[in-house]
Formats: structure tokens, C-alpha cells, sequence
């Protein structure tokens, strides 16, 4: 199976085509209520999945190609140029234009859709995690190595930890522009909530778009609420004030 | 390293910066007695940090040598030298995302002492420092008042039980009041643990007050004195300590001094038939020479009277014995 992308004929007239659905969708009225229970399962639940799986392992794979690079830039200041450039000029590159650099490589796969959104991440991780890792107070560093941590104790048991405010903010944008991004994904594969969207668009569904879209817009409402609940558990200590 | 005080010998201990004519600091020798404090003193610029700083090696030794113990800070892996060293600086440090119960528990952590051996040693540090451990253990560092912080401070530097301490400056950044209170505390708790401490200060008074010994660097990181603060403010070596022990260093002698130190002209002496003949103010025999001479002076009188704690004079203390005592 292919994306839009590669069936599609330019120029060809839109027909609307509401097959035998109830008088809502045969009418193509805002919403309707029905068609989505209909379609729950055989439709839009796969493209919510596909859509978290699709954001998930970019974002993964963009968070540990990012903390290493901010890892060794943190050793190596000279790496942060070409590291900072690299993930700057990626970000830079129109999503479409992207996929049409890796279609001819990759071909029409989910490989070609991760390669562009993991591209995207890295310049949000990179710039946080190293922020976060250079955010670390100079009387606690100077602390630390006169009680004698090791370089690597000092990495692992102070600055990391520290940066974990910074980490989660970057992570909490990597996720939302991701699963914004993702929704281009269908232009490649037919996978992901872009998918219903791009059909319906097609044929100016109403309903389908409204109901893809919102799903779109709530899972990036629920995961950044779940890194914000997940930062709050990870760093007590920065929520605390002064009680004294 | 760790327990028993030990002795620190700054031996001919050079810093030269790669780039720099003059040495930060020159060929610094002197010796803090175990369980003594020794505070370095001077202006900026005078190398008192980064002499301290050579002892746990922040900063590398150009030439010479310093020795705990006997043993050369050289010939010691870095990271466990510092492990046996305590060390409080200014800024306290301490690291924001770890409970004071965590804080503390650091070096003996780094050196792998048991879980129920380091938590009652927490609580155990936690009450010298006059920080209940139930209330304290939890807390995190953003809910500490600058005091309390540097008190965890201090306890996280005596977690180990380290023979030596550094400490940087460390009630700079404290108000007077709070300041004051831990100088107290501090001297309490050596009379405890009689640690060997490197105590780096620019404040005179506090090292007069701390030190049993105060080591003055001028410009250059050279050594101007060293010496008892008794014995510096009363012969000062040069004008640049003289000027540096300020123009109140009589004041100040007599502020080490109480009464009861001194030998007391008697009422017969005086020609007296009863202590209310005696004229000027009274005080107690517990009060400081500089006091006493404060109260003689505010009360236009050449002499005071000495009295024990219920009132009853034990002798007559005049303006010219104290004139003679300061310098």
C-alpha cells in the first residue's frame, strides 16, 4: 500500500463519494456522531496507534542521538558548531521537502517518515539538553569536585539530574511538534491520523477531518500533560519554595 | 585519612600561572599545628584562596610541596585526597536536587559506607549543627535560609570525619546577625572535634575571633605573618600588617582579654576602707578589656570596679593599667 502521495493524479477533479452512509454523511454534515462510532475501530483507533508509535520512536530515537551529542559537546566544546549547525539547518528543511530528498533513498516507508521526524527533534533536544547540562550552578560544580567526584560521578549524580527541568521542557516540544509534524507522515505511508485526512480531504468529508484532527490535537494535549506529570515526579526538588 | 587531626605543612608551596611574571603565590611555608585553626587573611589578589586551594589540589602545586600528615598531597590520588578533606565554600554548594539528609550523606557515600552507618551519622551531624534531623532530613535546599544551608554545609564537609577542613570564606555571604551565630557555632563544634582547619576570610575580626593562628598574605601571595592573634596585634612585623590589623588593633588586643585575667589593684592598695569608696563604673570580672575601657570612658572615669557575679567588688582596674596592656 501507498500514501496519497503516489496515487494521487494532479489535476483530477475532487468527487465527493459518501458511499451508503446515513442521511450525516451522505449530507456531509459537520459532524457526525454515527460515522465515528462506525469507523472507531476499522479506521480511526489504527490511525491514533500508528500515530503514537510514529512519535514515540522518533522522539526515542531523536532524544538518545541528541544526548549524545549534547553529551560529548558538554566534553568537547569544538563539537557544538557542526552538532549546533547540522540540527539547525535539518530544522530548517520544508517536511515535504525533506521527504522528497529521502523517497529516492529510502522509498515510500515508515524508515523514510522517521529519518525526517527524528531530523526535526534534534535541534530542540540538542539546544535543551545541552542548556540543561550547562545550567548547572558554578558553586555546586566546584562543591562536587572538592569532595572528590569523579568527572563521569559528577556527569551522572549532579549535572544530568539538574538538567532534567531543561531535558523535559525540550522533550515536551520535540513531542507536541512532532505529533503535529507525523500528520505529514501520510504522504508517505498510510499510516497515522494524517491518513484519514488526507482522504477525507479528497473528498471534503467533513466529519472525518474534524474527528482526525481533534484526536491530532488531543494526544498532544494528553502527552505533554503526562511530561509534565512525569517532570513533577522526576524533580520534587525544583517545585519546592521557601517555607521558612 | 580520616579521624585524628593531623598536621598541615605548607613546605617553599609555589603557584605560578603559565603566562604570569609574578607567582599567585611565593613560596608559602608554614605549619598548622593539628587541631588547630589556622585563617589566611589579606587583601585580594593576595593568593589566600588558592594557597588554600592547593591543599586539595583545585588548583596544582608549580613548586614545593604541602603535607598532611606527613604525607605529600602529591603522592595521593586526587580524588581520594579530597574525600579526606573537608570542604565548605561561600556559595555553600550544595546540590539542589538531593535532600539535606542526601547532601550530607555524600562522601560517605562516595566512599561506600554502609546505608545505616551514613544515615546515623547524618542525624548524628545534623544535630551538631543545631539542625533537628526529624525536621531537617527531608527538606531540599530551596527551602533552607542561608544559614541553615551552611550549616548542612558544614555538616556535608564533617560527614566523613575528615582529619583536615578547608574552608573558603564560609560565612561571607551571611548577615551579620547569622554570621555571628555560626562563628559561635563553629567554635563550638571544634571544641568537639579539634579538626585541623584552613580557614580563608578577608574579615580581620573574624579571623582574630576563629583563628588560633592567622597567617597574613600581601600582594604577591607572600608571607607577611604568622602568628597568634595575641601575639600580631600586639607586634605587628610590618607597617602592611599594622595597616592591615587596622588603627583599633589596641582595641582589639584588649577585646581578647577579660578582667579576670588581670591582676587586680586590692582595696587596701587604694587606701579604702569599703568597695563603695571605690569610684567609676562596675562590671563583671567576665567582661572584655575593651569593654571596660568603653565603660570608663563613657562614664568619664579613670578607673573601674571590678565585681563578681553577685556584686561583690574584687578590685579596682585602672586607665593606665589598660593603656599599658595594648601596646
Amino acid at each position: 500500500m501507498s500514501g496519497p502521495l503516489a496515487q494521487g493524479t494532479p489535476g483530477e477533479p475532487v468527487i465527493p463519494d459518501f458511499g451508503e452512509g446515513s442521511d450525516c454523511v451522505v449530507e456531509n454534515r459537520l459532524f457526525c456522531a454515527d460515522w465515528v462510532r462506525d469507523n472507531w475501530a476499522g479506521v480511526l483507533q489504527p490511525a491514533l496507534l500508528q500515530h503514537v508509535k510514529l512519535t514515540v520512536i522518533a522522539v526515542a530515537v531523536g532524544f538518545v542521538i541528541a544526548l549524545a551529542a549534547a553529551l560529548l559537546t558538554h566534553r568537547f566544546r569544538l563539537l557544538e558548531r557542526p552538532f549546533g549547525t547540522f540540527s539547525a539547518v535539518v530544522y530548517t528543511i520544508p517536511s515535504l521537502a525533506l521527504f522528497q530528498l529521502l523517497v529516492p533513498v529510502t522509498g515510500l516507508t515508515v524508515t523514510t517518515v522517521e529519518i525526517a521526524l527524528v531530523g526535526y527533534t534534534l535541534l530542540i533536544l540538542y539546544r535543551n539538553i545541552l542548556e540543561g547540562l550547562r545550567g548547572v550552578p558554578v558553586d555546586v560544580l566546584e562543591a562536587a569536585r572538592g569532595m572528590g567526584f569523579t568527572t563521569r560521578q559528577t556527569l551522572w549524580r549532579i549535572e544530568l539530574p539538574l538538567a532534567v527541568p531543561a531535558i523535559m521542557a525540550g522533550l515536551r516540544v520535540a513531542v507536541v511538534s512532532t505529533i503535529a509534524l507525523a500528520t505529514v507522515a501520510a504522504l508517505v505511508v498510510p499510516q497515522g491520523l494524517g491518513y484519514p485526512i488526507f482522504l477525507a480531504l479528497r473528498e471534503a468529508f467533513k466529519t472525518e477531518i474534524l474527528v482526525a484532527g481533534a484526536l491530532a490535537v488531543g494526544l498532544a494535549l494528553v502527552a505533554d500533560g503526562l511530561l509534565v506529570l512525569a517532570e513533577r515526579v522526576l524533580t520534587p526538588w525544583s517545585r519546592t519554595r521557601r517555607t521558612t | 585519612m580520616s579521624g585524628a587531626a593531623a598536621e598541615i605543612v605548607f613546605d617553599r608551596a609555589t603557584k605560578r600561572y603559565p603566562g604570569r611574571a609574578e607567582p599567585a603565590v611565593r613560596e608559602l611555608t608554614l605549619t598548622v599545628p593539628a587541631g588547630e585553626i589556622c585563617c589566611l587573611v589579606g587583601p585580594s589578589g593576595a593568593g589566600k584562596t588558592t594557597a588554600m586551594k592547593m591543599v586539595n589540589r583545585l588548583i596544582d602545586i608549580t613548586e614545593g610541596d604541602i603535607t598532611i600528615g606527613g604525607t605529600s598531597v602529591r603522592s595521593l590520588d586526587v580524588t581520594a585526597l579530597r574525600r579526606g578533606i573537608g570542604y565548605v565554600i561561600q556559595q555553600v554548594g550544595l546540590f539542589p536536587h538531593m535532600s539535606v539528609a542526601d547532601n550530607v550523606a555524600t562522601v560517605p557515600r562516595l566512599l561506600g559506607r554502609s546505608r545505616s552507618e551514613t544515615s546515623s551519622r547524618v542525624d548524628e551531624l545534623l544535630d551538631l549543627v543545631d539542625l533537628p534531623a526529624v525536621d531537617y532530613r527531608g527538606r531540599f535546599p530551596a527551602q533552607l535560609s542561608g544559614g541553615e544551608r551552611q550549616r548542612v554545609g558544614l555538616a556535608r564537609a564533617l560527614a566523613a570525619n575528615p582529619p583536615v577542613m578547608l574552608m573558603d570564606e564560609p560565612f561571607g555571604a551571611l548577615d551579620p546577625i547569622t554570621r555571628a551565630r555560626l562563628q559561635q557555632e563553629l567554635l563550638r563544634i571544634q571544641n568537639e572535634l579539634h579538626k585541623t582547619v584552613l580557614f580563608v576570610t578577608h574579615d580581620i575580626d573574624e579571623a582574630i575571633l576563629i583563628g588560633d593562628r592567622i597567617a597574613i598574605l600581601r600582594e604577591g601571595g607572600v608571607l607577611a605573618q604568622y602568628d597568634t592573634p595575641e601575639a600580631l596585634l600586639a607586634r605587628p612585623a610590618d607597617d602592611f600588617v599594622a595597616r592591615f590589623l587596622g588603627a583599633d588593633r589596641g582595641l582589639k588586643l584588649l577585646a581578647l582579654r577579660r578582667l579576670d585575667e588581670l591582676q587586680l589593684k586590692s582595696l587596701d592598695e587604694l587606701q579604702l576602707e569599703s568597695p563603695d569608696e571605690a569610684t567609676g563604673p562596675r562590671a563583671e570580672s567576665s567582661t572584655t578589656l575593651r569593654d571596660a575601657l568603653s565603660l570608663m570612658i563613657t562614664a568619664r572615669s579613670r578607673s573601674l570596679v571590678v565585681v563578681d557575679r553577685d556584686g561583690e567588688a574584687l578590685g579596682v582596674v585602672t586607665l593606665d593599667a589598660l593603656a599599658g596592656l595594648a601596646s
